[in-house]
């Protein structure tokens, strides 16, 4: 065998032959490209017609850019510069942009709702991240009544005596737990309201007398820009959340009043636009409210924001809840546990963790909402693009407005949603 | 065993049991609820008729049935100011649903493009498939409202750009389609036989248009019923017989002839004095609302569509491969009723999206629901109260409808487990 194998074989090789390199087609980026962009015909064509698209866009945006007049006090004396050239007059956010963010809050003060955001991040940073020691969440707590005080000023007894109404209500539970827990839990809820409606402002107003100290108080149709938008926006989620979670529970219970009630109150909710509801706030609400009351539109209108965005929560919440196991639930009961601590140590967590996604969509979709308020008259970054253009300096200069307000509310958007992406991420425990 | 039975207290009922037995306690809460909230809501109308009376108004509907004495630009059905504000509702209403629809077809279609075209292998087309939907996610819709309304009213021409021997601008798609800065002017359907319209009193039907719809659908049915009895030669014999030019002659055949009946043209738009004429006029504001709710709520759908497509595993591909199906095949009887499943509720939602933020009209003067009987009819009569919840009322009909809809194609597609 072996013979005839050698007789028919004419040569052999005995040593390697060196490595070659891959064809030229077959690596770097003509691999990459050929596979990625031109694989075929139809890709091709795709690959053709993106570039095309990419190409006219950057055509028409960057000598928009690349000529852009930052030093122009009107749209006239811009397009003087510009002379018949395309390119943007960003001189008009040189000239406006305190009122984009701040609407016409007093300039002096502009540092107070810049601190209050600086806070902000400082108070979440507990409730972000884990880590951090737990009793910083007492500041956290603090957190709005100190921003409420950076924001609109007057009296500082007024937040202070507002916050001593929680302290009242934890007194008046720690005082009667001793004797019956029900009635410390009545109590608890029912000494915060009656120190509120009887004694806060007789108590400010003496402290006020006694020691007048804060800010200058800021009226809230000083109030306009951005600061609007995240005012609106960071309250109503904030409200919000625990009371969508309350409501999904709602809608989970047994009791058949407290059930058909939740139903009927998210569905209506959900079923009509914010904006019905933001001029119920503003039309509708002096109808419903005993003759003579009326109270601040922001206010009015973040109460009604923060309705709009429970309705939606608690269904996302509530599609949480119904994604967990049964077992779940039956191992909380069967370790003997109560509805209450039952719902916060083992249902709560799980079915939250399900909704971020969802919640953080709710969140964000609250916040591009918060534009809507410009219908009943209160000057968000686009109530007051209509009235920076309403100025004969600068009427008829839209591009730059919308881009600069589209940038700010990207910018935003953007960030909380790759922030609840990161933190899927980190509590997902690797299985589904 | 009869011990132990009597070891247990007997039941009697303790006052004390409505608050520490399980049992009795969800009553005693949901009666507490019951008058809690009866309290409320009698304090609120309490409040309501109060303050009714001090202004010295009363609570009725009668306004609907005054005349409106307001125009309304756009309408579906006839109109004039002179007619009652209950009829300018009605008007505003199908200017909603005109808007909800055409903004729900533009979504479908780009949100499943750019939805598929994001899982493309193609880099350069997925990536800009993910800043379109990153981009128009994250802005406000109000704002690419505003937007498109500014790029109509300010970047096109007018129509005197058309006019002359060098005019500036030019009609598009063989002069029939003229873009302004007054609207876009759309070639309109015109029938020179026209059998006339039924007078229904309130409103007037084009017969036309019935016989059309008629047609069709009798088209449709007869389709229906031949691939049904291919089924069943099919199932019988093995062999199925081929149908399509059946199919395409029942489709198209009884249509083209009834438009030949009618004798079916187009109108077409053209420049007379300094506007255009003839055509279909579709108005600025009805082009930003469609194109914006279209393309923004197109963001959402195109993320509802990749994640419905990657929500089928791997292996449901592999399998049909493996039963020798082709990739069409795979796709159509494997993939899309699985993907389907996830993406119709989504989808169905961002529609119910979509006829809500058609409120937002009002930012581009369309008269839409909002700004007829919710916006003109309220400031003329002053009945905010009435207006806003007759409103509220329409609008929660119609997401209703939308979400009962929703729920029986859910129940229709439910994973039939046993």
């Amino acid at each position: 065998m072996s013979d005839t194998h050698a007789r028919t074989t004419a040569f052999v090789r005995d040593t390697m032959l060196p490595e070659a390199p891959a064809p030229i087609a077959q690596r770097g980026a003509v691999k990459w490209l050929r596979e990625n962009l031109f694989s075929g015909w139809m890709n091709t064509a795709l690959t053709l017609a993106s570039l095309y698209v990419i190409w006219w866009l950057l055509a028409h945006i960057t000598p928009w850019f690349g000529n852009a007049v930052w030093n122009a006090n009107s749209l006239a004396e811009c397009r003087a510069i510009l002379d018949g050239r395309s390119g943007a007059c960003l001189g008009v956010i040189r000239d406006r942009w305190h009122q984009l963010l701040f609407g016409f809050y007093p300039p002096q003060h502009y540092w107070r709702p810049v601190l209050a955001l600086v806070l902000l991040f400082g108070a979440l940073a507990p409730m972000l991240f884990s880590n951090l020691p737990r009793r910083l969440l007492w500041l956290s707590a603090l957190y709005p009544f100190v921003a409420y005080h950076l924001l609109w000023g007057g009296s500082i007894w007024i937040p202070v005596v507002a916050a001593a109404g929680f302290g009242v209500g934890a007194l008046a539970w720690r005082l009667i737990t001793p004797y019956t827990a029900l009635g410390a839990i009545l109590a608890a809820l029912v000494t915060p309201i009656l120190w509120w409606v009887l004694a806060a402002g007789a108590v400010a107003g003496a402290l006020t007398s006694v020691a007048p100290l804060g800010l200058e108080f800021v009226r809230s149709d000083r109030f306009g820009g951005f600061l609007i938008s995240l005012v609106i926006g960071i309250s109503g989620i904030s409200l919000s959340l625990p009371l969508g979670v309350l409501l999904a529970l709602g809608r989970k219970s047994d009791m058949l009043l407290l059930r058909s009630v939740c139903i009927i109150f998210i569905e209506f909710i959900r079923g009509v636009p914010l904006i019905t509801l933001l001029f119920t706030a503003s039309l509708l609400l002096n109808y419903f409210l005993p003759p003579g009351t009326s109270f601040d539109l922001i206010l009015r209108v973040i109460i009604m924001v923060t309705i709009f965005a429970a309705a939606y929560i608690a269904e996302v919440v509530r599609g949480g809840l119904a994604a967990l196991p049964r077992g779940q639930y039956e191992a909380a009961d069967s370790l003997g546990l109560d509805y209450w601590r039952s719902m916060r140590l083992i249902i709560l967590p799980q079915a939250l963790k399900i909704s971020i996604p969802g919640i953080v969509n709710t969140f964000i979709g609250l916040f591009k909402d918060t534009t809507l308020v410009v219908f009943i008259g209160l000057l968000d970054p686009i109530g007051l693009s209509n009235a920076i253009r309403a100025d004969t300096s600068w009427n008829g200069i839209y591009w730059e407005l919308f881009i600069f307000i589209g940038a700010l509310f990207f910018v935003f958007c953007f960030g909380i949603s790759r922030y609840s992406m990161y933190l899927e991420r980190k509590l997902s425990r690797g299985h589904r | 065993m009869a011990t132990t039975a009597e070891t247990f207290p007997r039941k009697v009922f303790r006052p004390s049991m409505l608050l520490y037995d399980k049992r009795y306690r969800s009553l005693t809460i949901q009666v507490v609820v019951l008058f809690l909230l009866m309290g409320f809501f009698a304090w609120l109308i309490d409040n309501t008729l109060t303050n009714l009376a001090a202004l010295g108004r009363d609570f009725s509907f009668r306004f609907l049935g005054q005349t409106a004495g307001y125009d309304i630009n756009q309408r579906l059905i006839d109109y004039n100011s002179q007619m009652t504000h209950g009829r300018a509702a009605v008007v505003g209403l199908l200017n909603t649903l005109l808007v909800a629809v055409l903004a729900c077809v533009l979504a479908t279609v780009v949100g499943v493009l750019a939805g598929v075209l994001r899982l493309s292998n193609n880099w350069l087309v997925a990536g800009l498939m993910t800043v379109y939907v990153e981009i128009f996610r994250n802005i406000p819709t109000l704002l690419w409202i505003l937007i498109i309304f500014a790029i109509m009213t300010e970047a096109m021409p007018p129509p005197s750009a058309f006019r002359g021997e060098d005019a500036t601008s030019s009609m598009l798609l063989w002069d029939t389609v003229a873009v302004t800065n007054r609207g876009v002017y759309i070639p309109e359907p015109l029938f020179s036989r026209s059998l006339g319209v039924i007078d229904m009193g309130s409103f007037l039907i084009s017969i036309d248009l019935l016989a059309i719809v008629a047609v069709v659908g009798l088209s449709i049915w007869a389709n229906k019923r031949l691939l049904a009895h291919a089924t069943a030669v099919q199932n019988a014999t093995g062999i199925r017989p081929k149908t399509w030019w059946k199919s395409i002659l029942i489709l198209v055949l009884p249509i083209v002839a009834l438009l030949v009946v009618l004798g079916f043209h187009l109108g077409y738009p053209e420049l007379r004095g300094f506007n255009f004429a003839g055509g279909t006029h579709l108005r600025n504001s009805l082009i930003a609302l469609w194109f914006a709710l279209g393309i923004y709520t197109g963001a959402f759908v195109a993320e509802n569509v990749r994640s419905g497509i990657l929500a089928v595993s791997k292996g449901q591909t592999e399998a049909a491969f493996a039963l020798g199906l082709r990739p069409g095949l795979t796709m159509r009887l494997v993939i899309l009723p699985q993907a389907l499943r996830v993406i119709i509720p989504p989808l169905i939602s961002q529609y119910l999206n979509i006829t809500k933020n058609t409120s937002l009209a009002l930012a581009v003067g369309y008269m839409d629901l909002r700004s007829t009987l919710g916006g003109i009819t309220i400031n003329q009569t002053g009945r905010e109260l009435e207006g806003m919840l007759l409103m509220m009322l329409i609008y929660l009909v119609i997401s209703l409808l939308i979400s009962g809809a929703m729920n029986v194609y859910n129940a229709r597609v439910k994973l039939k487990e046993r």
